[in-house]
């Protein structure tokens, strides 16, 4: 049985997501989702009474650096990645009431 | 307090404290955590955002936040983890601030607060470490943002209390507590204006008596205790007169405008409150072992209440002043280095309530700005001790130590500060400025007393202020009356 996603749902998911649908999308994302989420739902057949529930998948704890710097100065570098650069900064879309 | 309809109200209030840490990298990567860099010279991909970066904890940082924990006694959480809190918004390059959710390194702990009201228990919720975001300057020219990383990646603690806290009064009491803890465990220094300890205020009230809380709202961006004192007793009226206009407080996340003094709601999509929290499974979860612990615990340092019942005993100084140094850290450690080196602490002591805190008052200085050393203020209060340099000549080395810690022997030396204690060369001086003054010498055999001040003055002056006061004062009196008999 495949999940039915609700107009709410999408309209909330979207505006988390900062994605404006149009209706041929809505439906297209709407359908997909569902087909995702009853995928996901195949889980939920398996016994996992008595089973811990883990948060990461290699059973590795500790991973530490040291408190010492080892980067130096890679603007230049670092800003190549930026969709617009003004005084040495990333320029992004106005964010200020 | 009371509304206009003659109800009691009682204020509600509990505070999220962002504490910055002072490491000297970032809690990811190994970038600088300095101040003061050009935009971005401290960024690299983990910092930065870049898809595919891996995350590595600092040490430090970890450390850090169990010595706080341990301090505000908490319980250590000894299996923690670190979760990935979503949101976008510039300052985030990652499109999410990696946090802690589920398993926050502390739980559980206190804080003892003073005030007017006597002694108060205020409960820790819990401690978590987290990552500091990068700093947004608008660009009016372009009409957009601009975004620096420095700051990105920067390890925080979030220290949040219970809803224990009932005033501003107690509010102040608390974070001048956690700020003092925090100083004295060297994690950070704890400066409000720079933005190294920030506190947002969650804040409701309900009528006296009523068992349930009120509706809250929380109140950021306040950089200053002014600003929180200012913020909390607004905030405490505007609920107060929305409730006696038979309104409800709609919980919301407020700006605080300190230049205007009022705060207003936050934009609603900001305010979306569903950050989809999830584990970093970049990040393999954080182990503390009970050796670990203990060798943190082990390295405590003694911590203020401590100091403050140690120095009572030991020192036999007054409480105000026991009061005053162990309310910093430098000052408390120049205090305790001072007085071990000249075995004067009610000496050093006073250097520290007078003079240090008229000219940090003067510089608009804080005490962990002072630059000297308890070795040269030992230096000080010895030379003084001796009678080699006289108390006003003492306050001018002083003078020169705060401002760039010069040693006082051999600013002394160089500046030919020494008290003369050549009772010949100090008497001829004294029989020249009583002949060059008859008028005076004339007032004060004629009783007036004041004509004396002038003759010490002037005598003085002819030694370049190298003369013990108390000499001069002596030998003129000697002098003088010889002078009158004649
Ligand atoms: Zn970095």
């Amino acid at each position: 049985m495949e999940k039915t996603i609700t107009d709410e749902t999408i309209e909330y998911v979207s505006i988390l997501a900062k994605l404006t649908l149009s209706g041929e999308e809505r439906e297209q994302v709407k359908r997909d989702m569902g087909r995702m989420l009853s995928y996901i739902d195949k889980l939920g057949e398996l016994d996992t009474s008595g089973v811990e529930p883990m948060s990461h998948v290699f059973p590795t704890v500790n991973v530490f650096r040291e408190d010492v710097v080892t980067n130096g100065d890679d603007s230049k570098n670092m800003l190549k990645n930026a969709p617009g650069e003004k005084d040495n900064m990333f320029m992004a879309p106005r964010t200020f009431e | 307090m009371r509304g206009n309809m003659g109800k009691e109200y009682e204020t509600v209030i509990g505070l999220e404290v962002h504490v910055e840490l002072a490491t000297r990298t970032k809690i990811f990567c190994g970038c600088s955590t300095a101040f003061g860099g050009a935009p971005n010279t401290h960024t690299c991909p983990v910092c930065a955002g870049m898809p595919g970066a891996l995350p590595v904890l600092n040490r430090r940082v970890v450390e850090y936040a169990m010595a706080v924990g341990l301090a505000l006694n908490c319980d250590i959480v000894r299996d923690c983890k670190f979760d990935r809190k979503n949101y976008f918004y510039p300052d985030n390059p990652q499109n999410y601030q990696i946090s802690q959710l589920y398993l926050p390194i502390c739980r559980d702990g206190f804080v003892e607060i003073e005030t007017a009201g006597g002694s108060r228990r205020v409960g820790i919720h819990e401690i978590h470490m987290e990552e500091d975001a990068g700093k947004l300057i608008h660009d009016e020219w372009e009409d957009c943002s601009l975004v620096d990383y420095n700051r990105s990646g920067v390890p925080l603690i979030e220290i949040v209390s219970r809803p224990d806290l009932r005033s501003a009064e107690e509010v102040m009491a608390y974070l001048e507590q956690l700020r003092l803890t925090i100083q004295y465990l060297g994690a950070s220094d704890c400066k409000l204006q720079e933005g190294s300890m920030r506190a947002d205020v969650n804040l409701s009230v309900r009528e006296t008596g009523a068992s349930e809380f009120g509706t809250r709202t929380e109140m950021k961006n306040l950089n200053s205790f002014r600003s929180v004192r200012r913020a909390i007793e607004n905030e405490r009226e505007r609920q107060i007169d929305l409730l006696e206009a038979g309104e409800e407080v709609v919980q919301e996340t407020r700006r605080w405008d300190d230049e205007r003094e009022c705060s207003y709601p936050m934009r609603s999509k900001e305010d979306a409150r569903d950050y989809r929290y999830f584990p970093d499974p970049d990040l393999p979860p954080v182990y503390i072992s009970q050796g670990w612990l203990e060798e943190i615990r082990d390295r405590q340092p003694e911590l203020p209440w401590e100091k403050r019942k140690r120095y009572g005993e030991e020192y036999g100084i007054p409480d105000n002043d026991i009061e005053i140094i162990t309310g910093s850290r430098r000052l408390a450690e120049l205090f305790e280095g001072a007085s071990a080196l000249c075995g004067q602490p009610k000496k050093v002591s006073n250097w520290l309530m007078v003079e240090t805190q008229r000219l940090l008052k003067e510089q608009g200085m804080e005490p962990e700005d002072i630059r000297f050393s308890p070795e040269h203020l030992a230096g000080l209060v010895k030379l003084a001790e001796k009678g080699e340099i006289n108390s006003t000549v003492a306050k001018e080395v002083f003078q020169a130590m705060f401002d760039r810690d010069v040693d006082p022997e051999s600013y002394v030396e160089e500046q030919g500060l020494r008290t003369v204690n050549d009772e010949g060369a100090l008497k001829k001086t004294v029989e020249e400025v009583i002949a060059a003054n008859p008028r005076s010498v004339e007032d004060y055999r004629n009783g007036k007393e004041k004509a004396m001040g002038f003759l010490v003055g002037q005598t003085m002056k002819a030694m370049k202020g190298k003369a013990d006061p108390g000499s001069v004062n002596r030998l003129l009196k000697e002098l003088l009356q010889h002078w009158k008999m004649d």
